[in-house]
């Protein structure tokens, strides 16, 4: 099925030629040229043309090549049903809670030592001496909570309306790992500040895992890098913090997507089918 | 040969199954066989980095990470059999403080301590503070003469039997031993209800009637 393209936004469209003007005003190469193209032109295009002119040539050469302005007008200007709202938000307030964690960690990933002996000492330098380190430093510690309160909040609305129903059960069960894979980055963040806090609560979660029946004692142990908490225990921990977890929620989050977009969005539970009277009366 | 080519869907034989380009007596076809050595191979390619990889992770479960190391806790005259002296011994000597934990040691009392059939009674009692719960740092009350965990309300009595709350087995010891006149602390071990000992489990692993069985030993134990 060929999609109808979206209408150029106004800036975009060419402008029309003006009188005497023989390629239009800001001489793009989208506007056919009004009059005969033989007689050069009397003056040399201004400095701002030359630039409007190499930079649409630019974005251009790119476009022609990725196919990127289609998959964006199909992307952005995609068809949603009528009665959405700002609940609809929460999924995409979650991704942009994962962007901040993802450019904030990055960022903190500079200043902070994953060693037993260091990781108190470079974590208080980041809160008390780099500039901004506090404000990074408190992105990322609170945006983790924002992160977990937002996908509740994106899940319930989820559940409320029914979305998770056919054909969209896949991108419930998805989004419930990426729920859990966000808990996992939530304990094993928890440790890297290594005060005694993060210590002890690292000690009871791994205890837990341990109580799990038959894998348990194994996964505590993987956890832990041995029988007791050692000198390899944070490594693990920041490793799995930021490569391994990080990585798989990235991934999934593109399936999440492109589920979404492949199945379309569900309109609210309010809202009634338009022709429900035509089909009774077809019956 | 004027008859049309027969197609059997069922024979072994691509011939015979009218596939275009087939060869005589060939039961693959070519791209088959492409498909197949290609998935192959990438399979063998992906298993040569992916399983030395986890084995490094999972390494750690299956090696023993903490070796035998008596380390010397005072001499014979700091200890009684009435009452339990704190020491602090390094469980992991590489990180610092986080590896340090405190014990509580006592002489053995052939009135009070149980001895257990089969295992010889250990000339000192250390009991670790890690709860068997879920691991928070329990302390002594004299007063009482038990030990309390500060998380969630665990009780042990003088032997560290559990008397209360929610752990399931009695606090760990360590092996203890007198050399020269001084007391020395080895490994740890778990005990169950009757104080029999076990290999070292984890906080929270029952040593007690079916439970035990869903929660194993070590492979290193």
């Amino acid at each position: 099925m060929k999609r109808p393209s979206a209408p150029l936004p106004r800036f975009l469209r060419p402008a029309p030629p003006r009188p005497g003007d023989r390629n239009g005003r800001n001489n793009r190469r989208n506007g056919p040229a009004s009059g005969g193209a033989v007689a050069p032109p009397a003056e040399r295009p201004s400095a701002k043309d030359t630039a409007v002119e190499g930079a649409a040539s630019a974005v251009g050469w790119l476009d022609e090549r990725t196919g990127t302005s289609a998959f964006l007008r199909f992307f952005l200007y995609r068809k949603v049903p009528k009665g959405i709202n700002w609940f609809y938000t929460l999924g995409t307030a979650t991704l942009f809670a994962f962007l901040s964690q993802a450019v904030t960690g990055v960022f903190l990933a500079m200043y902070y030592e994953p060693d037993p002996t260091r990781a108190y000492e470079s974590a208080s330098h980041i809160t008390n001496e780099v500039f901004l380190g506090e404000f990074v430093r408190g992105m990322h510690k609170w945006g983790s909570t924002v992160m977990i309160i937002l996908i509740f909040l994106h899940m319930g609305r989820t559940f409320l309306f029914g979305a998770y129903k056919y054909p969209r059960e896949l991108n419930w069960v998805i989004g419930v790992v990426l729920l859990t894979l966000t808990l996992a980055m939530g304990l094993t963040g928890y440790l890297l500040p290594f005060d005694q806090r993060s210590f002890w609560a690292t000690v009871v979660a791994v205890n837990i895992n341990a109580s799990g029946p038959i894998v348990g004692p194994y996964l505590a142990d993987f956890l832990r890098a041995g029988a007791e908490f050692g000198p390899t225990t944070i490594p693990r921990f920041y490793a799995l913090h930021m490569l391994a977890i990080p990585g798989l929620i990235a991934a999934l989050i593109g399936a999440h997507l492109y589920l979404v977009v492949k199945l379309g969005i569900t309109a609210p539970p309010w809202l009634k089918a338009e022709k429900k009277d035509l089909l009774k009366e077809e019956i | 040969m004027a008859d049309p080519p027969k197609i059997d869907k069922s024979s072994r034989y691509t011939e015979d199954r009218g596939i275009a380009g087939a060869f005589e007596g060939e039961t693959v076809t070519r791209r088959r066989l492409m498909e197949g050595t290609v998935l192959i191979t990438g399979g063998i390619a992906t298993m040569a980095f992916a399983l030395p990889g986890l084995g490094f992770a999972l390494g750690p479960i299956f090696e023993d990470t903490t070796p035998t190391r008596w380390q010397d806790v005072g001499v014979v005259g700091d200890f009684n059999d009435q009452t339990y002296v704190p020491r602090v011994i390094n469980i992991v000597p590489e990180i610092g403080d986080p590896g340090k934990t405190t014990i509580y040691v006592r002489r053995f009392n052939r009135q009070r301590d149980k001895v257990v059939e089969g295992q010889d009674p250990q000339p000192y009692i250390a009991i670790s503070t890690r709860c068997a719960h879920l691991g928070c740092p329990v302390r002594y009350i004299q007063a009482s003469q038990k030990f309390v965990c500060p998380c969630h309300g665990g009780v042990y009595g003088f032997e560290g039997q559990v008397e209360g709350g929610p752990p399931v087995r009695p606090l760990d010891r360590f092996y203890t031993r007198e050399t020269a006149g001084r007391v020395e602390i080895g490994d740890r071990f778990s005990l169950n209800s009757e104080l029999e000992r076990f290999a070292p489990r984890d906080p929270s692993n029952h040593l007690d009637g079916l439970w035990q069985y869903i929660y194993p030993s070590r492979p290193t134990t």
